[in-house]
Protein backbone atom coordinates (compact mmCIF):
# COMPACT_ATOMS: atom_id res chain seq x y z
CA UNK A 1 0.00 0.00 0.00
CA UNK A 2 1.38 3.37 -1.13
CA UNK A 3 2.16 5.33 1.95
CA UNK A 4 1.82 9.06 1.09
CA UNK A 5 3.92 11.41 2.90
CA UNK A 6 2.69 14.52 4.66
CA UNK A 7 4.66 17.64 2.69
CA UNK A 8 7.41 18.22 5.44
CA UNK A 9 7.66 21.62 7.35
CA UNK A 10 10.78 21.33 8.45
CA UNK A 11 13.83 20.11 7.78
CA UNK A 12 13.16 17.30 10.05
CA UNK A 13 13.43 14.05 8.50
CA UNK A 14 10.00 11.96 8.89
CA UNK A 15 10.04 9.85 11.52
CA UNK A 16 7.82 6.75 11.53
CA UNK A 17 6.95 6.83 15.07
CA UNK A 18 5.52 9.86 15.09
CA UNK A 19 1.25 9.79 15.17
CA UNK A 20 0.07 11.12 11.43
CA UNK A 21 -3.28 11.81 11.05
CA UNK A 22 -3.17 11.70 7.44
CA UNK A 23 -1.50 8.19 7.27
CA UNK A 24 -3.86 6.57 10.26
CA UNK A 25 -6.20 4.14 9.06
CA UNK A 26 -9.39 5.97 10.53
CA UNK A 27 -11.62 3.09 8.11
CA UNK A 28 -10.37 0.51 10.44
CA UNK A 29 -11.28 2.31 13.26
CA UNK A 30 -14.80 2.67 11.92
CA UNK A 31 -15.48 -0.88 11.12
CA UNK A 32 -14.15 -1.96 14.12
CA UNK A 33 -16.45 0.12 15.92
CA UNK A 34 -19.42 -1.21 13.93
CA UNK A 35 -18.13 -5.13 14.58
CA UNK A 36 -17.71 -3.85 18.61
CA UNK A 37 -21.09 -2.30 18.43
CA UNK A 38 -22.40 -5.53 17.43
CA UNK A 39 -20.64 -7.83 19.19
CA UNK A 40 -21.93 -5.85 22.22
CA UNK A 41 -25.41 -6.18 20.88
CA UNK A 42 -25.05 -9.85 20.49
CA UNK A 43 -23.69 -10.16 23.99
CA UNK A 44 -26.43 -7.70 25.72
CA UNK A 45 -29.31 -8.87 23.89
CA UNK A 46 -31.06 -12.06 24.09
CA UNK A 47 -32.71 -11.88 21.01
CA UNK A 48 -29.48 -10.63 19.17
CA UNK A 49 -27.40 -13.48 21.34
CA UNK A 50 -30.30 -16.40 19.94
CA UNK A 51 -30.18 -15.23 16.38
CA UNK A 52 -25.68 -15.31 16.17
CA UNK A 53 -26.48 -18.82 17.48
CA UNK A 54 -28.14 -19.96 14.95
CA UNK A 55 -26.24 -18.64 12.25
CA UNK A 56 -23.22 -19.42 13.59
CA UNK A 57 -24.52 -23.35 13.03
CA UNK A 58 -23.52 -22.57 9.12
CA UNK A 59 -20.06 -21.10 9.73
CA UNK A 60 -18.06 -24.01 9.40
CA UNK A 61 -20.17 -25.01 6.15
CA UNK A 62 -19.35 -21.69 5.15
CA UNK A 63 -15.34 -21.63 5.91
CA UNK A 64 -15.55 -24.80 4.62
CA UNK A 65 -16.95 -24.68 1.56
CA UNK A 66 -14.79 -21.59 1.14
CA UNK A 67 -11.26 -23.44 1.81
CA UNK A 68 -11.83 -26.42 -0.09
CA UNK A 69 -12.81 -24.33 -2.65
CA UNK A 70 -9.92 -22.08 -2.69
CA UNK A 71 -7.48 -25.06 -2.58
CA UNK A 72 -8.72 -26.78 -5.98
CA UNK A 73 -8.94 -23.55 -7.81
CA UNK A 74 -5.58 -22.59 -6.70
CA UNK A 75 -4.69 -26.47 -8.20
CA UNK A 76 -6.66 -26.18 -11.49
CA UNK A 77 -6.20 -22.10 -11.56
CA UNK A 78 -2.39 -22.93 -12.21
CA UNK A 79 -2.91 -25.97 -14.64
CA UNK A 80 -5.26 -23.35 -16.65
CA UNK A 81 -2.50 -20.69 -16.33
CA UNK A 82 0.09 -23.17 -18.03
CA UNK A 83 -2.24 -23.50 -20.56
CA UNK A 84 -3.30 -20.23 -20.84
CA UNK A 85 0.34 -19.43 -21.83
CA UNK A 86 1.65 -22.87 -23.38
CA UNK A 87 3.10 -22.81 -26.68
CA UNK A 88 1.23 -25.84 -27.70
CA UNK A 89 -1.83 -24.54 -29.98
CA UNK A 90 -4.62 -26.97 -28.66
CA UNK A 91 -3.85 -26.60 -25.17
CA UNK A 92 -2.92 -22.67 -25.40
CA UNK A 93 -6.61 -22.72 -27.30
CA UNK A 94 -8.47 -25.53 -24.88
CA UNK A 95 -7.48 -23.04 -21.31
CA UNK A 96 -8.69 -19.31 -23.21
CA UNK A 97 -11.82 -21.13 -24.67
CA UNK A 98 -12.54 -22.17 -20.79
CA UNK A 99 -11.43 -18.80 -19.33
CA UNK A 100 -13.29 -16.68 -21.26
CA UNK A 101 -16.81 -18.62 -21.37
CA UNK A 102 -16.29 -18.90 -17.42
CA UNK A 103 -15.57 -15.27 -17.36
CA UNK A 104 -18.70 -14.19 -19.63
CA UNK A 105 -21.03 -15.93 -17.76
CA UNK A 106 -22.87 -14.39 -14.33
CA UNK A 107 -21.52 -16.41 -11.13
CA UNK A 108 -24.82 -16.80 -9.84
CA UNK A 109 -25.98 -18.27 -13.63
CA UNK A 110 -23.23 -20.31 -13.58
CA UNK A 111 -23.83 -22.17 -9.90
CA UNK A 112 -27.10 -22.62 -11.29
CA UNK A 113 -25.76 -23.96 -15.00
CA UNK A 114 -22.91 -26.36 -12.88
CA UNK A 115 -25.16 -27.68 -10.44
CA UNK A 116 -28.30 -28.89 -12.06
CA UNK A 117 -27.26 -29.06 -15.59
CA UNK A 118 -23.27 -30.04 -15.78
CA UNK A 119 -22.77 -32.10 -12.90
CA UNK A 120 -25.75 -34.28 -13.88
CA UNK A 121 -24.43 -34.61 -17.36
CA UNK A 122 -21.17 -35.54 -16.78
CA UNK A 123 -22.66 -38.08 -13.95
CA UNK A 124 -24.76 -39.39 -16.44
CA UNK A 125 -21.93 -40.03 -18.81
CA UNK A 126 -19.74 -41.47 -16.15
CA UNK A 127 -22.61 -43.65 -15.31
CA UNK A 128 -23.07 -42.08 -12.07
CA UNK A 129 -26.43 -41.35 -10.38
CA UNK A 130 -26.40 -37.37 -9.90
CA UNK A 131 -28.65 -37.16 -7.34
CA UNK A 132 -25.83 -39.15 -4.84
CA UNK A 133 -23.45 -35.94 -5.31
CA UNK A 134 -24.30 -33.54 -2.64
CA UNK A 135 -25.53 -29.72 -3.21
CA UNK A 136 -22.50 -28.75 -0.73
CA UNK A 137 -20.25 -31.25 -3.37
CA UNK A 138 -22.02 -29.52 -6.52
CA UNK A 139 -21.32 -26.19 -5.01
CA UNK A 140 -17.57 -26.80 -4.31
CA UNK A 141 -17.48 -28.12 -7.95
CA UNK A 142 -19.03 -24.91 -8.71
CA UNK A 143 -16.97 -22.67 -7.06
CA UNK A 144 -13.88 -24.37 -8.33
CA UNK A 145 -14.63 -24.66 -12.20
CA UNK A 146 -15.64 -20.62 -11.43
CA UNK A 147 -12.89 -18.88 -9.69
CA UNK A 148 -9.89 -21.37 -11.45
CA UNK A 149 -10.54 -19.59 -14.77
CA UNK A 150 -9.99 -16.32 -12.34
CA UNK A 151 -7.13 -17.86 -10.86
CA UNK A 152 -5.52 -18.90 -14.05
CA UNK A 153 -5.98 -15.29 -15.15
CA UNK A 154 -3.87 -14.58 -12.03
CA UNK A 155 -1.00 -16.88 -12.86
CA UNK A 156 -0.68 -15.89 -16.20
CA UNK A 157 -0.28 -12.48 -15.54
CA UNK A 158 2.31 -13.24 -12.96
CA UNK A 159 4.51 -15.69 -15.35
CA UNK A 160 4.07 -12.99 -18.08
CA UNK A 161 5.51 -10.54 -15.56
CA UNK A 162 8.77 -12.46 -15.62
CA UNK A 163 10.77 -11.01 -17.91
CA UNK A 164 11.85 -13.18 -20.93
CA UNK A 165 15.63 -13.37 -19.83
CA UNK A 166 15.18 -15.16 -17.04
CA UNK A 167 13.90 -18.19 -19.32
CA UNK A 168 16.86 -17.07 -21.65
CA UNK A 169 19.27 -17.50 -18.89
CA UNK A 170 17.49 -20.99 -17.49
CA UNK A 171 17.22 -22.36 -21.12
CA UNK A 172 21.14 -21.43 -22.13
CA UNK A 173 22.15 -23.66 -19.06
CA UNK A 174 20.71 -26.35 -20.73
CA UNK A 175 17.63 -26.85 -18.77
CA UNK A 176 14.02 -28.03 -20.43
CA UNK A 177 10.99 -25.89 -20.81
CA UNK A 178 9.44 -27.47 -17.94
CA UNK A 179 12.54 -27.51 -15.77
CA UNK A 180 12.85 -23.68 -16.38
CA UNK A 181 9.13 -22.97 -16.07
CA UNK A 182 9.28 -25.08 -12.31
CA UNK A 183 12.62 -23.83 -10.97
CA UNK A 184 12.98 -20.39 -12.39
CA UNK A 185 9.76 -19.04 -13.58
CA UNK A 186 7.32 -20.27 -11.30
CA UNK A 187 8.76 -19.82 -7.81
CA UNK A 188 9.12 -15.70 -8.86
CA UNK A 189 5.85 -15.71 -10.53
CA UNK A 190 3.69 -17.22 -7.25
CA UNK A 191 5.28 -14.52 -5.17
CA UNK A 192 4.73 -11.63 -7.48
CA UNK A 193 0.94 -13.02 -7.35
CA UNK A 194 0.30 -13.94 -3.85
CA UNK A 195 -1.45 -10.54 -2.99
CA UNK A 196 -4.02 -11.14 -6.16
CA UNK A 197 -4.62 -14.39 -4.92
CA UNK A 198 -5.18 -13.31 -1.17
CA UNK A 199 -7.92 -11.10 -2.88
CA UNK A 200 -9.39 -14.20 -4.63
CA UNK A 201 -9.34 -16.10 -1.28
CA UNK A 202 -11.66 -13.08 0.16
CA UNK A 203 -13.95 -12.98 -3.13
CA UNK A 204 -14.37 -16.64 -2.63
CA UNK A 205 -15.54 -16.24 0.87
CA UNK A 206 -17.72 -13.73 -0.31
CA UNK A 207 -19.30 -15.91 -3.39
CA UNK A 208 -20.15 -18.54 -1.32
CA UNK A 209 -23.01 -16.96 -0.03
CA UNK A 210 -24.52 -17.49 -3.49
CA UNK A 211 -24.28 -20.88 -2.81
CA UNK A 212 -27.00 -20.30 -0.53
CA UNK A 213 -29.71 -20.72 -3.53
CA UNK A 214 -28.91 -24.30 -4.15
CA UNK A 215 -30.09 -24.93 0.18
CA UNK A 216 -26.80 -25.36 1.37
CA UNK A 217 -26.78 -24.40 4.65
CA UNK A 218 -23.81 -21.64 4.60
CA UNK A 219 -24.45 -19.02 7.00
CA UNK A 220 -26.39 -16.97 4.16
CA UNK A 221 -28.96 -19.84 3.88
CA UNK A 222 -29.32 -20.08 7.45
CA UNK A 223 -30.14 -16.19 8.05
CA UNK A 224 -32.59 -17.00 5.44
CA UNK A 225 -34.00 -19.96 6.85
CA UNK A 226 -33.94 -18.12 10.21
CA UNK A 227 -35.66 -15.11 9.19
CA UNK A 228 -39.04 -17.28 7.19
CA UNK A 229 -39.75 -17.87 10.72
CA UNK A 230 -38.41 -14.92 12.87
CA UNK A 231 -39.39 -12.44 10.73
CA UNK A 232 -36.81 -10.72 12.39
CA UNK A 233 -35.06 -8.88 9.13
CA UNK A 234 -33.02 -6.22 10.75
CA UNK A 235 -31.30 -8.37 13.47
CA UNK A 236 -30.22 -11.22 11.41
CA UNK A 237 -28.93 -9.28 8.28
CA UNK A 238 -26.90 -6.96 10.13
CA UNK A 239 -25.61 -10.09 12.18
CA UNK A 240 -24.77 -11.49 8.81
CA UNK A 241 -23.06 -8.63 7.80
CA UNK A 242 -21.05 -8.65 10.78
CA UNK A 243 -20.30 -12.38 9.87
CA UNK A 244 -18.86 -11.34 6.85
CA UNK A 245 -16.97 -8.52 7.30
CA UNK A 246 -15.12 -9.55 9.97
CA UNK A 247 -14.14 -12.52 8.50
CA UNK A 248 -13.19 -10.37 5.02
CA UNK A 249 -11.35 -7.70 7.81
CA UNK A 250 -9.54 -10.43 9.16
CA UNK A 251 -8.43 -12.04 6.22
CA UNK A 252 -7.21 -9.22 4.68
CA UNK A 253 -5.10 -7.57 7.79
CA UNK A 254 -3.66 -11.54 7.77
CA UNK A 255 -3.26 -10.87 3.96
CA UNK A 256 -1.38 -7.55 4.29
CA UNK A 257 0.98 -8.92 7.54
CA UNK A 258 2.11 -11.89 5.41
CA UNK A 259 2.99 -9.60 2.51
CA UNK A 260 4.99 -7.29 3.90
CA UNK A 261 6.87 -10.19 6.08
CA UNK A 262 7.61 -11.49 2.78
CA UNK A 263 8.33 -8.15 1.37
CA UNK A 264 10.64 -7.65 4.19
CA UNK A 265 12.22 -11.29 3.46
CA UNK A 266 13.00 -10.09 0.22
CA UNK A 267 16.62 -10.63 -0.24
CA UNK B 1 48.89 -12.47 -25.81
CA UNK B 2 47.15 -15.70 -25.33
CA UNK B 3 48.02 -19.50 -26.74
CA UNK B 4 45.43 -21.07 -29.42
CA UNK B 5 45.11 -24.72 -27.66
CA UNK B 6 44.72 -26.31 -31.44
CA UNK B 7 43.78 -30.08 -30.55
CA UNK B 8 42.59 -30.45 -33.44
CA UNK B 9 41.87 -28.83 -36.96
CA UNK B 10 38.10 -28.53 -36.70
CA UNK B 11 36.80 -25.34 -35.70
CA UNK B 12 34.94 -24.89 -32.28
CA UNK B 13 32.28 -22.99 -33.45
CA UNK B 14 31.41 -22.78 -37.92
CA UNK B 15 28.51 -20.55 -38.50
CA UNK B 16 27.19 -21.60 -42.27
CA UNK B 17 25.32 -18.88 -44.31
CA UNK B 18 23.28 -18.09 -41.73
CA UNK B 19 20.26 -15.69 -42.56
CA UNK B 20 17.67 -14.05 -39.87
CA UNK B 21 14.14 -11.76 -40.38
CA UNK B 22 12.19 -9.84 -37.88
CA UNK B 23 8.96 -9.63 -39.71
CA UNK B 24 10.62 -7.75 -42.78
CA UNK B 25 13.62 -7.23 -40.86
CA UNK B 26 16.44 -8.48 -42.07
CA UNK B 27 18.88 -8.84 -39.25
CA UNK B 28 21.25 -11.04 -40.24
CA UNK B 29 22.44 -11.49 -43.98
CA UNK B 30 24.29 -15.16 -45.02
CA UNK B 31 26.87 -14.37 -41.96
CA UNK B 32 29.38 -17.06 -42.02
CA UNK B 33 31.99 -16.89 -39.67
CA UNK B 34 34.32 -20.34 -37.60
CA UNK B 35 35.56 -19.54 -34.15
CA UNK B 36 38.89 -21.39 -33.35
CA UNK B 37 39.45 -23.86 -30.13
CA UNK B 38 40.31 -21.43 -27.61
CA UNK B 39 40.18 -18.49 -30.12
CA UNK B 40 38.32 -15.20 -28.58
CA UNK B 41 36.31 -13.60 -31.17
CA UNK B 42 35.31 -10.05 -30.64
CA UNK B 43 32.03 -8.92 -32.69
CA UNK B 44 31.63 -4.75 -31.98
CA UNK B 45 29.41 -2.84 -34.42
CA UNK B 46 26.44 -0.43 -34.02
CA UNK B 47 23.46 -1.12 -32.36
CA UNK B 48 20.93 -2.85 -34.71
CA UNK B 49 24.12 -4.17 -36.45
CA UNK B 50 22.89 -8.20 -36.29
CA UNK B 51 25.66 -8.75 -33.62
CA UNK B 52 23.60 -9.59 -30.62
CA UNK B 53 21.24 -11.82 -32.87
CA UNK B 54 24.14 -13.53 -34.03
CA UNK B 55 25.24 -14.49 -30.76
CA UNK B 56 21.91 -15.61 -29.72
CA UNK B 57 21.86 -17.81 -33.22
CA UNK B 58 24.83 -19.41 -31.88
CA UNK B 59 22.77 -21.11 -28.81
CA UNK B 60 19.36 -20.98 -30.91
CA UNK B 61 17.81 -18.45 -28.51
CA UNK B 62 16.97 -16.85 -31.60
CA UNK B 63 16.41 -19.79 -34.39
CA UNK B 64 17.54 -18.90 -37.94
CA UNK B 65 16.20 -18.68 -41.18
CA UNK B 66 18.92 -19.87 -42.98
CA UNK B 67 21.87 -21.56 -42.72
CA UNK B 68 23.45 -23.68 -39.84
CA UNK B 69 25.85 -23.36 -36.96
CA UNK B 70 28.19 -25.89 -36.00
CA UNK B 71 29.41 -26.26 -32.53
CA UNK B 72 32.36 -29.09 -31.74
CA UNK B 73 31.19 -31.12 -35.04
CA UNK B 74 27.55 -30.93 -33.58
CA UNK B 75 25.00 -29.40 -36.00
CA UNK B 76 22.65 -27.08 -33.84
CA UNK B 77 19.16 -28.12 -34.31
CA UNK B 78 15.68 -26.63 -33.17
CA UNK B 79 15.01 -29.96 -31.94
CA UNK B 80 14.61 -30.05 -28.21
CA UNK B 81 16.19 -33.02 -26.61
CA UNK B 82 19.62 -32.07 -28.85
CA UNK B 83 19.04 -28.66 -28.51
CA UNK B 84 19.36 -28.85 -24.63
CA UNK B 85 22.07 -30.90 -24.71
CA UNK B 86 24.17 -28.79 -26.73
CA UNK B 87 22.94 -25.34 -24.82
CA UNK B 88 24.43 -27.28 -21.52
CA UNK B 89 27.97 -27.23 -23.43
CA UNK B 90 27.25 -23.46 -24.45
CA UNK B 91 27.74 -20.86 -21.30
CA UNK B 92 25.83 -17.48 -21.90
CA UNK B 93 26.25 -14.26 -19.81
CA UNK B 94 23.75 -11.52 -20.54
CA UNK B 95 24.06 -8.09 -20.53
CA UNK B 96 21.27 -7.99 -17.32
CA UNK B 97 23.22 -10.69 -15.61
CA UNK B 98 19.69 -12.45 -15.10
CA UNK B 99 20.68 -14.66 -11.95
CA UNK B 100 17.70 -16.24 -10.92
CA UNK B 101 16.84 -13.84 -7.86
CA UNK B 102 14.88 -15.83 -5.84
CA UNK B 103 17.74 -18.47 -5.57
CA UNK B 104 21.44 -17.78 -3.72
CA UNK B 105 24.28 -17.50 -5.52
CA UNK B 106 25.41 -20.75 -4.38
CA UNK B 107 21.84 -21.82 -5.58
CA UNK B 108 22.12 -19.59 -8.77
CA UNK B 109 25.99 -22.11 -9.87
CA UNK B 110 24.06 -25.81 -8.58
CA UNK B 111 20.61 -25.57 -10.28
CA UNK B 112 21.90 -26.56 -14.18
CA UNK B 113 24.35 -28.71 -12.23
CA UNK B 114 21.84 -30.78 -10.68
CA UNK B 115 19.14 -30.69 -13.08
CA UNK B 116 20.91 -31.28 -15.85
CA UNK B 117 24.03 -32.83 -15.24
CA UNK B 118 22.29 -34.72 -12.39
CA UNK B 119 25.50 -34.21 -10.37
CA UNK B 120 24.59 -34.66 -6.57
CA UNK B 121 24.23 -31.32 -3.89
CA UNK B 122 27.65 -31.51 -1.94
CA UNK B 123 29.45 -32.01 -5.56
CA UNK B 124 27.58 -29.35 -7.03
CA UNK B 125 27.90 -26.81 -4.34
CA UNK B 126 31.85 -28.10 -4.11
CA UNK B 127 32.43 -26.98 -7.96
CA UNK B 128 30.24 -23.73 -6.88
CA UNK B 129 32.00 -22.45 -4.20
CA UNK B 130 35.45 -23.21 -6.41
CA UNK B 131 34.16 -21.14 -9.41
CA UNK B 132 33.06 -18.47 -6.45
CA UNK B 133 36.95 -18.64 -5.37
CA UNK B 134 37.90 -18.16 -8.95
CA UNK B 135 35.85 -15.63 -9.74
CA UNK B 136 36.77 -13.33 -6.16
CA UNK B 137 33.20 -13.63 -4.32
CA UNK B 138 33.39 -16.88 -2.07
CA UNK B 139 32.25 -15.08 0.66
CA UNK B 140 29.00 -14.44 -1.02
CA UNK B 141 28.03 -17.31 -1.35
CA UNK B 142 25.10 -17.52 0.80
CA UNK B 143 23.74 -13.80 -0.17
CA UNK B 144 20.72 -13.24 -2.77
CA UNK B 145 22.03 -11.99 -6.41
CA UNK B 146 19.95 -8.56 -5.78
CA UNK B 147 22.04 -7.33 -2.37
CA UNK B 148 25.09 -7.80 -4.73
CA UNK B 149 26.70 -5.44 -6.47
CA UNK B 150 26.10 -5.15 -10.70
CA UNK B 151 30.23 -6.81 -11.03
CA UNK B 152 29.67 -9.06 -8.81
CA UNK B 153 26.54 -10.16 -10.32
CA UNK B 154 28.23 -10.37 -13.24
CA UNK B 155 30.97 -12.84 -12.00
CA UNK B 156 28.52 -14.94 -10.01
CA UNK B 157 26.59 -15.19 -14.13
CA UNK B 158 30.43 -16.10 -15.57
CA UNK B 159 30.98 -18.89 -12.44
CA UNK B 160 27.18 -20.11 -13.40
CA UNK B 161 27.62 -20.96 -16.78
CA UNK B 162 31.66 -22.44 -16.20
CA UNK B 163 29.94 -24.91 -13.72
CA UNK B 164 28.55 -26.34 -16.72
CA UNK B 165 32.56 -27.06 -18.06
CA UNK B 166 30.94 -25.07 -21.65
CA UNK B 167 33.54 -25.90 -24.57
CA UNK B 168 32.49 -21.93 -25.50
CA UNK B 169 30.73 -19.21 -24.04
CA UNK B 170 28.91 -16.19 -25.45
CA UNK B 171 29.06 -12.71 -23.79
CA UNK B 172 26.14 -10.67 -24.96
CA UNK B 173 27.82 -7.06 -23.61
CA UNK B 174 28.39 -8.49 -20.43
CA UNK B 175 29.36 -4.84 -18.95
CA UNK B 176 27.18 -2.56 -20.25
CA UNK B 177 24.98 -2.51 -17.97
CA UNK B 178 27.85 -1.81 -15.38
CA UNK B 179 28.71 0.87 -13.55
CA UNK B 180 32.26 2.37 -15.20
CA UNK B 181 34.22 1.31 -12.01
CA UNK B 182 32.67 -2.42 -11.61
CA UNK B 183 34.04 -3.15 -15.60
CA UNK B 184 37.35 -3.68 -14.63
CA UNK B 185 36.49 -6.61 -12.13
CA UNK B 186 34.56 -8.52 -14.69
CA UNK B 187 36.81 -7.80 -17.11
CA UNK B 188 39.37 -9.38 -15.26
CA UNK B 189 37.72 -12.38 -14.87
CA UNK B 190 37.35 -12.59 -18.71
CA UNK B 191 40.62 -12.11 -19.36
CA UNK B 192 41.86 -14.97 -16.84
CA UNK B 193 39.77 -17.26 -18.58
CA UNK B 194 40.73 -16.18 -22.14
CA UNK B 195 44.25 -17.28 -20.79
CA UNK B 196 43.20 -20.75 -19.41
CA UNK B 197 42.54 -21.57 -23.36
CA UNK B 198 38.61 -20.83 -23.19
CA UNK B 199 36.62 -20.39 -26.66
CA UNK B 200 35.17 -17.37 -25.89
CA UNK B 201 32.29 -15.12 -28.44
CA UNK B 202 32.13 -11.93 -27.08
CA UNK B 203 30.15 -9.09 -28.26
CA UNK B 204 31.62 -5.84 -26.57
CA UNK B 205 32.99 -2.29 -27.23
CA UNK B 206 35.79 -2.53 -24.90
CA UNK B 207 38.87 -1.97 -26.61
CA UNK B 208 41.32 -2.74 -23.64
CA UNK B 209 40.01 -6.16 -23.89
CA UNK B 210 40.28 -6.84 -27.21
CA UNK B 211 43.71 -5.69 -27.58
CA UNK B 212 44.50 -7.63 -24.65
CA UNK B 213 42.58 -10.96 -25.22
CA UNK B 214 40.90 -11.33 -28.84
CA UNK B 215 42.63 -13.18 -31.90
CA UNK B 216 40.20 -12.17 -34.00
CA UNK B 217 37.54 -9.18 -34.42
CA UNK B 218 34.75 -8.92 -36.50
CA UNK B 219 33.02 -5.52 -37.20
CA UNK B 220 29.09 -6.13 -38.44
CA UNK B 221 26.99 -3.23 -39.95
CA UNK B 222 22.92 -3.24 -41.35
CA UNK B 223 23.35 -7.83 -40.56
CA UNK B 224 26.68 -8.21 -42.47
CA UNK B 225 30.18 -8.40 -41.53
CA UNK B 226 31.93 -5.57 -42.83
CA UNK B 227 35.78 -6.25 -41.87
CA UNK B 228 37.14 -9.17 -39.66
CA UNK B 229 40.88 -8.90 -39.17
CA UNK B 230 43.32 -9.15 -36.09
CA UNK B 231 42.69 -6.53 -33.07
CA UNK B 232 45.39 -4.59 -34.55
CA UNK B 233 44.40 -4.56 -38.19
CA UNK B 234 40.46 -3.84 -37.53
CA UNK B 235 41.07 -1.48 -34.96
CA UNK B 236 44.72 0.01 -36.03
CA UNK B 237 44.21 0.01 -39.77
CA UNK B 238 40.39 -0.29 -40.98
CA UNK B 239 39.41 -0.93 -44.43
CA UNK B 240 36.16 0.52 -44.57
CA UNK B 241 34.66 3.49 -44.31
CA UNK B 242 31.77 2.13 -41.92
CA UNK B 243 34.65 0.80 -39.59
CA UNK B 244 36.54 3.80 -39.72
CA UNK B 245 33.28 5.99 -38.66
CA UNK B 246 32.27 3.46 -36.42
CA UNK B 247 35.33 3.68 -34.28
CA UNK B 248 35.96 7.17 -35.27
CA UNK B 249 32.87 7.64 -33.12
CA UNK B 250 33.59 5.10 -30.02
CA UNK B 251 37.20 5.64 -29.61
CA UNK B 252 36.14 9.56 -29.47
Amino acid sequence: MAVDLPPSTSLQPPTNKRFNWRTFPWWLVAIGLIIAYMGYRIIDDPEYTSIFEAILTGLGTTLMVTGISFICALILGLVLGLGRVSRNVILRNLSIGYIEFIRGVPILVLIFTISFAIVPALSNGLGLNASNVSLTVRAIIALVLIYAAYIAEIFRAGIESISRGQMEAARSLGLTHAQAMRYVILPQAFRNVLPALGNDLIAILKDSSLVSVLGVREITQVSRLSVSSSFKYEETYFILTAFYLTMTLVLSLLLQWLQRKMSSNVH
Amino acid sequence: MSTKLATTNQPMISINNISKFFGDFRALDNVSLTVDRGEVLMIVGPSGSGKSTLLRCINHLEVPDAGNIIIDGKQVTPKERELNAIRAEVGMVFQRFELFPHLTVLENICLAQQKVRNSSRSESEKVARGLLEKVGIPEQANKYPPKLSGGQQQRVAIARSLAMQPKVILFDEPTSALDPEMINEVLDVMLTLAREGMTMVVVSHEMGFARKAAHQVVFMDGGTIVEQGTPDQVFGAPQHERTKLFLSRILH
